[in-house]
């Protein structure tokens, strides 16, 4: 995208002006590096968003935007009911929820390097991932439901980790809202033996190393020290999530030519927040979210296992869980006035600032921890929600790098035992049930990170904590 | 070739080709599981049915690959060879397989699902395409 054909507000902060059809203004956050490199379809996209009904301030775009399904990848927009807003299954996608936790160990790398290959073996025989994966639990069709509808506090019922996970997960690991009576038979009969599984793709299970800490008071809120070692886990709702977008795609399709909703995009099927079609996706959709908190919390209890067998002088503690995926029900304020607002993050986390009630009590002064996910070979950070955020993106922040190349390019590229090899010879484990996956998650496929980070951190939407470094990975 | 993959910035397109449109279906049915493993490593053995319908021919394209990655994950199978009939807004496909085998079919990635995204059937020539970009 080229910076000149935007309205430059500041150094990390671009404006589409708001015209035609348009109801509000886009805005991107990013450095002018990262306008450049940005795909001209983002700009198309977010002026898409910014023409739907209801959008409150702006249509927003984090530094990581990139082309998405409707919304872009890195897509945040807010939609107020009462104004004929509307809610959409494009600014939401198919992995419902897909997000990332992030588990301290109470050990540091130096403590944890001489058995690492014992627990990355373990975990990678044990965490169940890749294509046509099975979970160790089958659900029924009376234990989906509850599922749906108790999130992570359902696994922990069922003895799936400790109450005191549920504290350290975006509203307590159960979103309010879900009606599993709208999740279609197919959906919930794909996740009967899904429960607990990592899935394929970008999506791992990570030993890392805290290699630099940049602010030291968020990082000792967090119990966050230099050379700790943390876990950080990758997944999402998995089959049943996918179904719940496959299905919305369809039934809001219909919604949109029956509320004659003006959309530029088919994939940005949406229908009014209050009518019976937008009431039936809200429902599954948040059923979905929950689905996704069950899924990590199952795996976080596999992790906490394992890990205790490798390490019995160690402690797995929750330092965080936050979703990518989502549609939440929020309280912002708008020129002044609180508003409750349906606010859409698509690959973008929820960022909130400090003083917010949702979030512990040991974080409240310091903000929101936000786990942004590097590479198999770059580093992940730790950042926090800022009061600024709040104001210009809703509590928003960006999710990840993005692909910088096509999975078909990067398999042309590269080998996925050479991709295994060069990063054993950088001091990373890899292991992966697939070398053709490995070869499309090759670390150069992606963007940098570290841009992404800075320019989240300079437009003030979260302010870096510190950046972790892989040391071992398991992929799908 | 009778079906292909493309590149795309984040996910993967497949495409059949056919001399019918139900032809081409099949196909990109083929590629789809193309992306997932080495479907030519897939025997044939389970056979499923489904019915789909949609208000026109791309739709059904999407509503047609769907339906198949649902009774993939619902009856842990995947499958090689496919077979459709078309008619009007609906079809009733055919699609055999077998259970997925973790190292004899090469899996690769997970699909989670046919999108809107560069959909298109047509036909040039009395030769059909079917494709659109799959989620992964």
């Amino acid at each position: 995208m080229d910076p000149n054909s935007l309205r430059k507000i500041n150094d990390y902060l671009w404006e589409i002006p708001r015209q035609g059809t348009m109801k509000v203004a886009g805005r991107i956050f990013a450095s002018e590096k990262l306008v450049r490199e940005m795909d001209e379809k983002v700009r198309e996209q977010v002026i898409n968003v910014a023409m739907l009904p209801g959008i409150q301030i702006a249509s927003i775009a984090m530094p990581d935007a990139h082309w998405g399904y409707g919304f872009p990848i890195g897509g945040v927009a807010a939609f107020d009911p009462e104004e004929g807003g509307i809610i959409s299954m494009g600014g939401v996608g198919f992995d419902i929820s897909c997000g990332v936790r992030t588990l301290k160990t109470g050990m540091t790398k130096e403590e944890v390097t001489p058995r690492l290959k014992t627990l990355v073996d373990q975990l990678f025989s044990r965490v169940p991932a890749g294509v046509g994966s099975e979970g160790l639990i089958k659900l029924s069709p009376g234990q989906i439901d509850e599922m749906l509808i108790g999130g992570a506090e359902w696994a922990v019922k069922k003895g799936y980790g400790v109450k005191d996970d549920l504290e350290y997960i975006e509203e307590h690991g159960r979103v309010d809202g879900a009606e599993p009576e709208q999740v279609s038979e197919t959906a919930k009969k794909r996740q009967y033996r899904e429960m607990g599984t990592l899935g394929s793709g970008n999506h791992y299970l990570e030993v890392q190393v805290v290699a630099e800490v940049y602010d030291e008071q968020a990082a000792q809120a967090m119990g966050l020290r230099r050379d700790d070692i943390v876990i950080s886990v990758h997944c999402g709702s998995r089959g049943l999530g996918h179904q719940i977008g496959t299905d919305a795609l369809k039934n809001l399709a219909f919604a949109v030519q029956k509320y004659g909703i003006t959309i530029k995009d088919r994939e940005l099927a949406s229908a009014p927040i209050e009518s019976p079609e937008g009431k039936r996706y809200f429902g599954a959709m948040s059923a979905g979210i929950n689905c996704a908190l069950a899924n990590r919390q199952i795996i976080t209890h596999l992790v906490r296992e394992i890990f205790t067998e490798v390490y019995p002088e160690g402690h797995i503690k929750m330092l965080y869980d936050i979703s990518h995926n989502t549609c939440k029900v929020e309280t912002h304020e708008i020129n002044g006035r609180k508003k409750r607002l349906y606010v859409h993050r698509k690959g973008a986390t929820r960022a909130f600032g400090p003083g917010q009630i949702d979030l512990p009590q040991e974080y409240r002064h310091v903000g929101q921890p936000v786990l942004i996910g590097g590479t198999m070979g770059t580093s992940s950070y730790i950042l926090v929600g800022t009061e600024e955020g709040m104001k210009v993106a809703f509590g928003s922040a960006c999710h990840g790098a993005g692909r910088a190349m096509s999975r078909t390019a990067a398999k042309k590229r590269w080998h996925g035992r050479e991709v295994v090899k060069e990063l054993e010879e950088h001091g990373i484990v890899i292991r992966g049930h697939s070398y053709s996956g490995i070869a499309e998650e090759a670390p150069e496929s992606y963007k940098d990170v570290t841009e992404v980070v800075e320019a989240a951190h300079h437009a003030n939407l979260a302010r870096k904590v510190a950046r972790v470094k892989p040391i071992a990975c398991v992929k799908g | 070739m009778q079906y292909e993959t493309f590149e795309h910035e984040a996910d993967i397109g497949i495409r059949g080709f056919g001399g019918t449109a139900a032809e081409a279906f099949e196909n990109a049915a083929a590629a789809l599981y193309s992306v997932m493993v080495s479907i030519d490593r897939v025997a044939a053995l389970e056979k499923r049915v489904v019915h789909v319908s949609a208000p026109d021919r791309e739709l059904l394209l999407v509503e047609w690959l769907n339906a198949l990655l649902a009774l993939s994950d619902i009856d842990r199978l995947v499958f090689s060879k496919f077979q459709v009939q078309m008619e009007g807004p609906a079809l009733i496909g055919t699609a055999w397989g077998e259970a997925l085998d973790r190292v004899r079919h090469e899996p690769r990635v997970e699909v989670k699902g046919a999108t809107y995204h560069m959909l298109s059937v047509y036909e040039k020539d009395g030769r059909y395409t079917a494709q659109c970009v799959v989620d992964v």
